[in-house]
């Protein structure tokens, strides 16, 4: 077997993909697969001990969204949230403001109610910097504009979009407001009011939480079809048997979260991302992707970093960093398995061959000075390697 | 940890490299299977009478990574899906798409190993620290001291020789190439995916052109010009004789490769075959089975591999299609340096320009070439 391929000591750097569960997590949800295991639906004791459960989480997470419990609803993830609050608001004759940035889970909702659906949909690109401009959005404003939807932050580049700025612009227009949140959740705080949005959807499995479950805030009084129906459960607005263990994990995991964010954890992670940034882009042929025109990173969440480095097959450095016993990613993996070149660095104005040239590095809030050292030590050569037999890199550089 | 030297097998999902595979991770060589995802089998799916669903067994279809990684997991070794797509589409499809409008009849297989696959797989097991390939084909790959030259020789199973397809192989690319399969044959090949107890070891062979599910040419220049935004070039032209009688008018060119007999659209006494086609002036030849043969050919893009170049006549076999029982010839060099001459000792019938053209010195490959 290959070298670091056997799973011993493994750095992992892909948090932005998935994170492992705590352990606390795993500990809260542990009751809830055998001895707590009724329908929250029952009236019997035993269906009791899980609506309490579900209940419970359910103001965790309204202390993490900072708005009323009624307005949370549990769901299947960030997927499910984003395509309920296209599929839930939009009617032929509609607009729709995106960005050309979002996961696939909005764009490909958008598409779908932008081809058949009879919805306009206006794609907004970001700067160069990877920030989507407010100014930007309110120019692409209709009178028919009935929802805005923008992430909080890019899954592949960490940049925060102005999403309070945004706000104001869709309420001075009389818009809904979605926020695709799943990346930011649990690294910055969230406060539903002060952006002023409508809808707000995460995912648990992004923040040590079990994968398969997430939840969304719906502003009271806001007309949102439900994209399942069935039963009654979270009052109407998602039909299914509440999936308790989940639930109960993604509360606890809420709950870990919103200690994490005044503990000076994100701090901790800060500085080892900005260690591992500065460490890699002083190699030649390397730079940073998400910076503004003075070369400084914009606003950032804390784990994130996405930096190119020229002659070299993005796909490639994964694979060669993966047998290193390094866990990244570049770009996003299509339908085979394949990486296809990030359509997010694409739009902010990359070329093809650097955007397949760049890789996310994307850190657990437990990551050490160890892993930090390690990445800087296994890189630099596994992308000499990779520039040494690059025919690009023989042409130009040789 | 001292890096061991690890072996990229390029798996395919399909019986033979899965096999190929499994015999290098049971003699303990560390192995690293690689798929190259070439081309998407959803893109024309469903246009110009292209089927829907690609049937199983066909390469770069979702069910044949499925079986590939599954076959790694059962190894118990990494596995990846390395994105080749666009390069695919610029050094395999679109050549064959252009050599088809000026009415050649290529070998994508071939221009796919000659320009992409091998060398693809080359850089990429380099760059992840693998210094060798290895390949689920039917040939063998052995160094000679004495020319010290690697020499490919026709493997064990005669009626699965892949020889044909891999002679744009360069002396750098065989000497770091393995063939694990080339001294089984294909019942003993299945015989050892049964041992392996791989699932897949009575899974069909594929025969069709990857990237043309269905096999039918004409559906998919139709298809992929539209999707391009292009249109089919017009060369509609006369239907004649040898001597120049007109018999009719055909549709175009790209309809018709040589030794065709049907879809002519003709009434004839006697059978007609196309002899020729002109892409210039679009015009179509046809005559009778006899007047198909011909006793010398040229090819182009000459690679030599037993041999570091020819400087005398060689008697040799040639084959010229891929079940084409290789006939005497003797060969020379041609005007231009990458060019030969072959003159059959009797004359072949449809020597098709733009289909490749093998040299065989007993079991070895001498070379090949493109025919002209």
């Amino acid at each position: 077997m290959p070298p670091g391929a056997s799973g011993a000591a493994r750095v992992y750097m892909d948090a932005n993909a998935t994170t492992p569960l705590l352990p606390q997590v795993v500990e809260a949800m542990r009751p809830f697969w055998t001895e707590s295991f009724g329908n929250a639906s029952s009236i019997h004791l035993d269906g009791q001990r899980a609506r309490t459960a579900v209940d419970q989480a359910r103001e965790i997470l309204a202390e993490l969204f900072h708005c009323h419990e009624a307005e949370v609803v549990f769901n299947s993830g960030g997927t499910e949230g984003d395509n309920t609050a296209l599929f839930g608001l939009l009617r032929p004759g509609d607009h729709l403001i995106t960005t050309s940035i979002e996961h696939s889970a909005v764009l490909q909702a958008a598409r779908r109610v932008g081809g058949g659906g009879g919805v306009g949909v206006t794609y907004v690109d970001p700067e160069p910097s990877g920030l989507i401009h407010p100014e930007a959005i309110r120019a692409a404003l209709r009178p028919e504009t009935r929802l805005i939807s923008v992430m909080l932050a890019n899954n592949e580049t960490g940049v925060l979009q102005p999403v309070e700025a945004i706000g104001k612009i869709a309420a001075e227009a009389g818009a809904f407001f979605h926020i695709d949140a799943v990346q930011a959740a649990g690294k910055i705080p969230l406060d539903v009011r002060r952006i002023g949005c409508h809808l707000l959807s995460i995912s648990a499995h992004k923040m040590h939480g079990p994968k398969g479950v997430g939840a969304m805030f719906v502003r009271r009084g806001t007309p949102l079809e439900p994209l399942l129906v069935g039963g009654s459960h979270e009052r109407r607005r998602r039909a299914g048997t509440e999936n308790v263990p989940g639930i109960v994990g993604l509360g606890k995991a809420a709950e870990v979260a919103m200690t994490s964010l005044e503990d000076g954890t994100w701090d901790r992670v800060a500085a080892l991302r900005n260690r591992l940034e500065t460490g890699l882009v002083t190699m030649s042929g390397t730079g940073l992707n998400g910076a503004g025109s003075d070369g400084k990173p914009v606003t950032r969440v804390a784990n994130t970093t996405n930096i190119w480095f020229d002659h070299v097959e993005g796909e490639a450095l994964v694979i060669a960093l993966d047998l290193k016993g390094v866990a990244v990613s570049g770009g996003s993996a299509c339908h085979s398995g394949a990486t296809e070149p990030s359509h997010v660095l694409l739009a902010m104005g990359l070329d093809k061959t650097r955007a397949r040239a760049s890789l996310r590095f994307s850190l657990l809030k437990t990551a050490s000075e160890a892993d930090v050292d390690h990445v800087l030590r296994v890189t630099p050569e596994a992308v000499e390697k990779l520039r040494a037999v690059s025919p690009v890199a023989a042409g130009t550089l040789g | 940890m001292p890096e061991r030297d690890t072996i990229a097998v390029a798996m395919s999902g399909g019986v033979d490299s899965s096999t190929a595979a499994a015999m290098l991770a049971q003699a303990g060589e560390p192995v690293v299977g690689l798929t190259l995802q070439l081309w998407d089998q959803t893109r024309l799916a469903g246009k110009h009478g292209i089927p829907d669903a690609p049937k199983a067994g066909r390469c770069c279809s979702l069910d044949d990574v499925y079986d590939a990684r599954r076959v790694a997991r059962q190894l118990g070794i990494p596995y990846y899906v390395v994105n080749q797509e666009a390069r695919f589409e610029q050094d395999v499809v679109r050549p064959f798409v252009a050599e088809y409008l000026a009415g050649r009849t290529p070998v994508p297989c071939s221009l796919c190993n000659n320009h992409l696959k091998f060398d693809q797989l080359l850089q990429t097991a380099r760059s992840i620290g693998a210094s060798r390939i290895a390949t689920g084909h039917y040939a063998i790959n052995e160094y000679d001291a004495e020319r010290g030259r690697w020499i490919l020789k026709r493997p064990a199973d005669t009626a699965k020789d892949q020889t044909y397809f891999l002679f744009g192989l360069t002396q750098a690319q065989l000497a770091h190439t393995l063939f694990p399969l080339g001294r089984l044959t294909k019942p003993e090949v299945r015989e050892e995916a049964r041992r392996h107890g791989l699932a897949l070891a009575e899974k069909p062979d594929s025969q069709e052109i990857c990237f043309i599910p269905g096999g039918n040419y004409k559906q998919f220049l139709t298809a992929y010009l539209e999707e391009q935004g292009e249109t089919m070039p017009e060369t509609a032209g006369e239907l004649v004789t040898s001597t120049g009688e007109v018999l009719g008018r055909h549709e175009g060119i790209s309809n018709f490769t040589v030794g065709q007999r049907k879809g002519l659209k003709v009434a004839s006494p006697t059978p007609l075959y196309v002899l020729q086609i002109d892409p210039a002036s679009h015009r179509v030849t046809v005559g009778a089975d006899e007047d198909l043969a011909t006793s010398t050919l040229r090819a182009n893009r000459v690679n030599w591999i037993s041999i570091a170049e020819l400087t005398e006549p060689m008697r040799v076999k040639v084959k010229i299609r891929h079940r084409h029982e290789p006939a005497w010839a003797t060969l020379e060099p041609g005007v231009r340096t990458d060019e030969v001459v072959a003159t059959f000792d009797e004359a072949q019938r449809a020597v098709t320009p733009g289909q490749s053209s093998v040299f065989y010195d007993g079991d070895e490959v001498v070379g090949g070439g493109w025919i002209l």
